[in-house]
């Protein structure tokens, strides 16, 4: 969510039930400018929080040139004094899966340790895995871009140079278009280019449909579609990561997507439909 | 070679799609852009004009014209009403005032709480539904204790679903409502068809487990009623009661809500219910589990009762309350329960199912100091008033977290204790002022993750079977001579006794 229309944007989402209080908000809408300056960032998001045992976590995340590639996610207490997490790598984030399954504990030197029993040809051999919770949040935040990340269709635009930026033209999806899940898209690398008829191609556009959409997703209805605030904002709340919710007020451009939770994988979800 | 006839096969369905693109209708005008063009191509080709490019508009404009003369629509497309319009001529009514109560308002009293307040002071902590929400569910509670002409009411907080989500109001039982049973309709219904049949068939002797007895309304888990709404505006139903045997199934299921109130609950164990049912058992078990009070806001009446049990009408808030200052609500000892717990059985005092089959032994006439060995022992709970520092931890996490809402302004601050196990629980206390809130999915914390329950095992084989091979056709020719050899034989016995029997009379 941009942190220049958070102020308004946070009654939006809040039909979860989490919002910030005005102390927390009157502290990001100064310490996000800063960071915005001594950071060099395009665009400082306020990308969530999320609840630890003793203390909870402010993520903010920084985009840069290509809205996709260059990101840096920043974490902090008092939304006061931020701290950079490192980028997250592929082993970070099976170090994190492994190791670290319960809550946050709210200490980032906190190590996580987990023996791993398993069984080779020569019996059976002991695998560890510790991760420190700084990585294992960075993993976590980047785990999410990567699942639950929501943008409407045409809100961001690919230059023929490859670089993703922020369409300026966008208008904001119709009332009919907002009620369908198609309309929405995983802002991430392109997963599934599903092969499409001619006549379909016809409608998109190389430079819009770049990005996967979420009724591709596995389990179908691990989203869910609704209109909150007296009918006038679609939102979107994802059931495999409890907290994310996208928002978007339909012909207007204003969207935008926070996570307020727990930071734990709902695995459950097979169960629960 | 390949490369090239790639990248041209490439261009060319691009060119397709591009194509297709400009084929489309536009829904205004019947036309589309391809058509046009090439009308506009043929009409250059046919004038030649010098200057094609300058005056390209103007002979667009012209074919448009010459095209569109017959097309023009008069029909004109009824406006459709959106979702958003009809909502918001529905709220509309929750802030329309009649006139005639001016003066009896400011007689009442005030029977519903100041939501407002309860608004600002969740905010504080960082939980809350915005403030534009919280005004509209004013309203509607505002609504709900005028229509259903209830004593009080309390925003019991917001249970998501995937589909929408509802909005629930707790209120006092009214004395004097009857609940209709539906489960006894049904029954009258079967035993009158059992009666119509001629041929009455085999009726099994199986007997099912006596059920546990559902709490009379009033008492135990069923101490508040609730209503549930989707959106402030519309109309709020009623949930029907708990009983012990949808709160022992809804603990051991783990579903999301749907948001329509008839919806079935498919599972395993199949949950007694429909999602009615399943909301009110979460709403009661989430009532035990987390609704907190600071210690001595609430006191037990002094009755002549025993004082080990402390039911929950046996409390009344305490007038000499004084609150506890922010930095003494950290510890767990502060913070009080006061909702009764529910036993394992599923309600909140313990029932002895065997009791019945105890009365027959008495009449028996046997001693009622014969101890039966299956008799149960009673169920006991963490009884009310009981303080949060006796709450069990589970899954190695403790089971309340505490927050201050601003550690810059201390004095001021709100105390908020959020519940681990139940996540979407909040309780905040400012000096003598303390509310409780759930928003959330209307689940538990299932650790690492929930196992269902396994079905049970497949039943073994009456045990008392003799098994015997069928003798073959020799073994019976065999067995038939021999016990022919045995009459035989037998009968010259007789005959030699007869004979006998004559020698000796003679």
């Amino acid at each position: 969510m941009d942190c220049s229309s958070s102020c308004c944007s946070l009654d939006l989402v809040a039909g979860n039930g989490c919002t910030l209080s005005v102390e927390h908000r009157a502290a990001l809408q100064t310490s996000m400018v800063l960071l915005k300056k001594n950071y060099k960032f395009q665009r400082v998001l306020l990308w969530g929080k999320i609840f630890g045992l003793n203390r909870d976590y402010f993520i903010a995340q920084g985009r840069g040139e290509d809205e996709m590639l260059d990101k840096k996610n920043l974490y902090s207490f008092n939304c006061m004094d931020w701290f950079l997490l490192p980028s997250a790598t592929d082993s970070m984030v099976e170090d994190a899966s492994i190791a670290a399954k319960r809550r946050f504990i709210g200490d980032p030197s906190f190590v996580y340790e987990r023996l791993e029993m398993s069984e080779g040809q020569g019996g059976a051999a002991e695998g560890e895995a510790t991760v420190s919770e700084e990585r294992r949040l960075a993993a976590t935040v980047h785990q999410i871009d990567e699942d639950a990340s929501v943008v409407p269709r045409g809100a961001f635009v690919k230059s023929p140079r490859g670089l993703v930026h922020v369409n300026r033209s966008f208008a904001g999806l119709s009332h009919s278009e907002a009620k369908k899940l198609d309309s929405f898209r995983h802002f991430r690398k392109a997963k599934n280019p599903n092969k499409k008829s001619i006549e379909e191609m016809g409608d998109l556009s190389p430079a819009i449909d770049f990005l996967d959409t979420l009724s591709d997703d596995i389990p179908e209805g691990s989203w869910s579609l609704q209109r909150e605030c007296a009918g006038n904002v679609c939102v979107l709340r994802s059931l495999l990561w409890l907290g994310l919710t996208f928002y978007h007020l339909p012909m207007t451009p204003q969207h935008g997507y926070i996570y307020i939770g727990d930071g734990t994988k709902n695995l459950n979800l097979p169960f629960m439909l | 070679m390949d490369a090239k006839q790639d990248e041209s096969a490439g261009k060319l369905q691009s060119a397709r799609s591009l194509k297709a693109l400009m084929m489309t209708n536009s829904p205004q005008s019947n036309t589309n852009l391809y058509d046009h063009l090439t009308l506009l191509l043929m009409k250059v080709m046919d004038e030649h004009p010098h200057d094609a490019v300058d005056v390209i508009e103007d002979i667009s404009h012209d074919v448009k014209l010459t095209f569109s003369e017959d097309k023009q629509n008069l029909l004109r497309d009824l406006p459709e009403t959106t979702a958003a319009e009809l909502l918001a001529e529905q709220q509309r009514l929750l802030f329309s005032r009649p006139e005639e109560d001016e003066q009896e308002e400011q007689l009442m009293e005030t029977l519903h709480p100041n939501v407002r307040e309860v608004g600002f002071y969740l905010e504080q902590a960082g939980v809350g539904l915005g403030r534009e929400e919280m005004q509209r569910i004013f309203l509607a509670l505002k609504q709900l204790v005028e229509s259903q002409a209830l004593l009080g009411c309390r925003l019991w907080g917001k249970i998501l679903g995937t589909e929408s989500s509802y909005i629930v109001a707790e209120a006092q039982y009214i004395e004097g409502e009857e609940e209709k049973n539906s489960e006894e309709v049904a029954e009258e219904e079967e035993e009158r068809e059992a009666e119509n049949e001629m041929d009455p068939l085999p009726r099994s002797t199986y007997k099912l487990l006596p059920a546990v007895p559902k709490e009379a309304l009033g008492t135990g888990a069923n101490t508040f009623v609730y209503y549930v709404c989707k959106e402030p505006g519309h109309s709020w139903v009623k949930l029907p009661s708990v009983s012990p045997a949808q709160i022992t199934v809804a603990r051991l299921i783990y579903k999301f809500f749907t948001g329509r109130l008839d919806s079935p609950v498919v599972s395993y164990p199949p949950f007694p219910g429909n999602e009615a049912n399943y909301l009110r058992a979460q709403i009661a078990r989430i009532s035990a589990g987390t609704q907190v009070s600071p210690r001595g806001f609430f006191r037990a009446r002094e009755e002549e009762g025993d004082e080990d049990e402390v039911v929950q009408d046996s409390i009344e808030v305490n007038p000499d309350f004084e609150g506890i200052p922010v930095s003494e609500m950290a510890s767990f000892s502060n913070w009080v329960h006061h909702v009764q717990h529910i036993l394992q059985q599923g309600r909140c005092t313990w029932v002895n199912l065997a009791a019945k089959s105890g009365e027959d032994s008495n009449e028996e006439g046997e001693a009622e100091e014969k101890e039966e060995p299956d008799e149960p022992e009673p169920e006991v709970g963490p009884r009310l008033l009981d303080s949060l520092s006796k709450d069990s931890e589970m899954f190695n996490i403790p089971p309340w977290t505490f927050k201050v809402s601003s550690t810059l302004t201390f004095q001021h601050a709100v105390a908020v204790q959020r519940s681990n196990l139940w996540p979407g629980a909040y309780a905040y206390a400012c000096g003598k002022k303390f509310e409780n809130i759930y928003v959330g999915w209307g689940l538990k914390y299932a650790g690492e993750g929930y196992s269902p329950p396994v079905p049970p095992l497949p039943q073994t084989q009456y045990p008392q079977m003799t098994e015997a091979l069928d003798p073959s056709l020799e073994e019976e020719q065999v067995l038939e001579e021999a016990l022919e050899e045995q009459r035989a034989v037998q009968k010259q016995m007789e005959d030699l006794d007869d004979e006998d029997e004559e020698d000796d009379d003679d």
